[in-house]
């Protein structure tokens, strides 16, 4: 069962989201998208929370509005991006475009086509607990778990690679 | 009464603004007291009065400076872009308000019915929430130090950042052990893992006088001090550099970088930098009473019993927030390198360690407590071991002034 | 309305106070514009640079070795992220979680100590 509310804080949540979204394509000024990006993540963070989700909710803030987007802000820190605007634009709105819609299409199709008429029933009393997740990623996904090791460890051996001077 | 509480959607948004004002109220009210108490404990520790004109004791001085800072121009350089401007310093107090919520301050209270916890949310990721906040205060500094337009914020806000992104993953690691052992993660599970005495140790049951003498220390409470003491002082380590002060207060380092990132701030703005330090440190120190000391645990006499618990929190972040003005006294700060060195070559693989070691007893269960107290004496001469003989472990703080030889 | 107590009602509190938290802090500042004077002066309006003008802009590209810090720093948020539900869960499964646990920080201590080996983790 949905209450109203719900669907009142999800459309709200959504509208939230929608502008920040589009500020971050539209801003001219690096930084200010890399913030609208902040904006549209927390709202996901807020969706999740809203599903039930409290765990992957938090960690979507740890890990992506704590780590990667500050990630994004050094990188742009080693650019010579000064404050300003139009320094980034390079006329390719079309193209990127395309692939921003293409890949929306696509990740859309794979959920839908995976979950299509599948209904899970959770507990609106304690949401989904950290156990859970834990049994999961312990039993039944220790593969892909182990493999987002080496993925870390490739990343940052090439940043090293990149990095180093000699 | 009823319809003025039906009418703000029922009792759940009435105990939570109660629980809001309250604790915000508090919480400003102890950040106040804290900055006049460093001031007069520093004062102290240097054989000065400190500041004696507002109040008794110059107790209202916090409040005074707050007034004037009201009424002090705020202005911005011409440079600096206007709204990432005004953002820092509210992304710079605004988290380290927000992660008191999860801080349990005392036990429940009764009112009619109605069971009040007194802790304002117990979310059942309570930690990763107080990570979160932790994560999100970065904002601020790396903002205020690239929207500031000027040289000395963009290097002192850089370097501030990624010192508070060094230390925060040695926070989240040192507290992955606790949650291990509270199998929790939860700060009221956390809490009530550790009610009780040691005694409940069965470490010596069976050694015929060892038993007894253990038998006498049973009034000593079970806080995961004991079995966690080296997550226990990671934490502490990587909390203290999270604040950004002394020893580690590099950001704002004078001597090299004026203010650090909040050089361009003045005005009310200014002051929002500064009381979210203290507001921090309030935060850290309640945390650790929290994981390590037993949140509000303590002896409860039957007069008024809802109020010891919060007597006893008090009293221990109390306690805590002194260590940090003691430390701040005391030590001198930390090279850059030597920080980084600290930060990624000793207390994250310290952190990795120590998880797998309390894994390890956990595995075993019996007697687990009475073996981690073994293993972290081991882990100390490990790190000694690694330290020994190492330039930057013993001269891990500015190097004295060479002393020419002969009399003197 | 959810119920106190229950996951929502919890989320509604947090809310909350997430609320007035930042009202409060947003208000003082609204409160300090109301009464804080405003003498605009062209000298105020500079940066500070050690009391003389200052030169060029305040812009300085930074050093690629934060760059690197802030890469270990996904990582290992990354891995401190799996090590909670690993923990909580750690009594129930026992060896095995602790031997899947082993290998996936085996892992990153190499990330680590091939950042240290490579020396991206000094300062010089």
């Amino acid at each position: 069962m949905v209450d109203t509310w719900q669907l009142v804080v999800f459309w709200a949540l959504f509208a939230m989201m929608g502008v920040s979204a589009l500020r971050v394509v539209t801003s001219s000024n690096v930084v200010h998208a890399a913030l609208y990006l902040v904006v549209t993540l927390m709202g996901a963070a807020a969706l999740y929370v809203l599903l039930l989700a409290e765990f992957v909710a938090w960690v979507q803030v740890l890990v992506y509005v704590g780590a990667i987007i500050v990630l994004m802000l050094f990188g742009l820190m080693l650019t010579r991006a000064p404050i300003g605007k139009g320094m980034f634009d390079n006329d390719q709105r079309l193209v990127a475009a395309v692939t921003a819609g293409a890949l929306f299409g696509v990740t859309t199709w794979i959920i839908v086509d995976a979950f299509e008429g599948q209904k899970i029933t959770l507990s609106k009393a304690t949401g989904i607990r950290a156990e859970s997740i834990g049994d999961v990623i312990f039993s039944s996904f220790v593969l892909p778990f182990e493999v987002i090791s080496m993925l870390l460890l490739a990343a940052l051996i090439g940043a090293v690679v990149i990095a180093r001077r000699d | 009464m009823n319809a003025i509480v039906d009418f703000l959607g029922g009792d759940i948004v009435v105990t939570a603004i109660v629980k809001t004002v309250v604790a915000f109220a508090a919480l400003l009210l102890t950040t106040l007291i804290v900055v006049w108490a460093e001031r007069k404990v520093i004062a102290d520790m240097q054989a000065r009065i400190g500041p004696n004109r507002w109040g008794p004791y110059g107790i209202l001085q916090t409040l005074a400076d707050g007034i004037k800072l009201f009424f002090k121009e705020d202005f911005r350089p011409r440079t600096a872009d206007k709204w990432t401007f005004a953002l820092a310093p509210v992304l710079a107090m605004v988290p380290s308000l927000l992660a008191f919520a999860i801080v349990p301050i005392g036990d429940h209270i009764t009112i009619g019915d109605r069971r009040i916890d007194l802790i304002v949310a117990d979310l059942n990721i309570g930690i990763l929430y107080f990570l979160a906040m932790g994560s999100i205060g970065v904002y601020g500094v790396v903002l205020a130090g690239w929207a500031s337009g000027s040289k000395y914020p963009l290097l002192g806000g850089i370097r501030a950042s990624a010192q508070m992104i060094s230390y925060e993953i040695a926070l989240g690691l040192s507290l992955v052990p606790v949650v291990l052992a509270a199998g929790s993660l939860s700060t009221v599970d956390i809490v009530a893992a550790q009610a009780g005495s040691v005694s409940n140790v069965s470490f010596f049951n069976g050694v015929p006088v060892l038993e007894q003498i253990a038998e006498l220390f049973s009034f000593v409470p079970n806080w995961y001090i004991w079995s966690q003491w080296p997550a226990f002082f990671i934490f502490l380590i990587a909390g203290i550099a999270e604040t950004n002060r002394a020893p580690f207060d590099l950001p704002e380092a004078e001597t090299e970088l004026i203010a650090g990132f909040h050089t361009e701030y003045s005005g009310i703005r200014f002051a929002l930098f500064f009381l979210g330090e203290y507001v921090h440190v309030v935060i850290i120190s309640a945390m650790a009473v929290t994981l390590f000391f037993g949140g509000w645990g303590g002896p409860k006499p039957d007069f008024l019993p809802w109020i010891w618990p919060i007597g006893w929190f008090v009293f221990k972040t109390g306690l805590f927030v002194y260590l940090f003005v003691w430390l701040r006294a005391t030590m001198p700060r930390l090279r850059y390198d030597r920080l980084m060195w600290l930060g990624w070559k000793r207390l994250i693989p310290a952190s990795l360690v120590w998880i797998m070691v309390t894994a390890v007893v956990n595995t075993e269960g019996v007697s687990r407590n009475a073996r981690l107290v073994v293993f972290g004496i081991l882990f100390v001469i490990v790190l000694f071991w690694l330290g020994k003989g190492d330039p930057r472990l013993t001269g891990a703080v500015t190097p004295q002034r060479r002393r020419v030889h002969g009399p003197s | 309305m959810p119920e106190g107590g229950t996951y929502f009602g919890q989320y509604v509190t947090i809310g909350i106070f997430a609320l007035v938290g930042v009202v409060l802090v947003l208000g003082t500042l609204q409160l300090a514009k109301l009464v804080a004077p405003n003498v605009p002066d062209t000298d105020k309006y500079t940066t500070y640079e050690s009391g003389i003008d200052p030169i060029g802009s305040g812009w300085a590209q930074s050093n690629v070795r934060y760059y690197i810090f802030a890469l270990l720093f996904v990582v290992f948020d990354v891995e401190a992220v799996f090590l909670f539900p690993w923990a909580i869960v750690f009594e129930r499964f026992g060896t095995q979680a602790f031997v899947e646990m082993v290998i996936f920080i085996g892992i990153l201590a190499i990330a680590l100590l091939y950042a240290a080996k490579k020396k991206v983790l000094e300062w010089q």
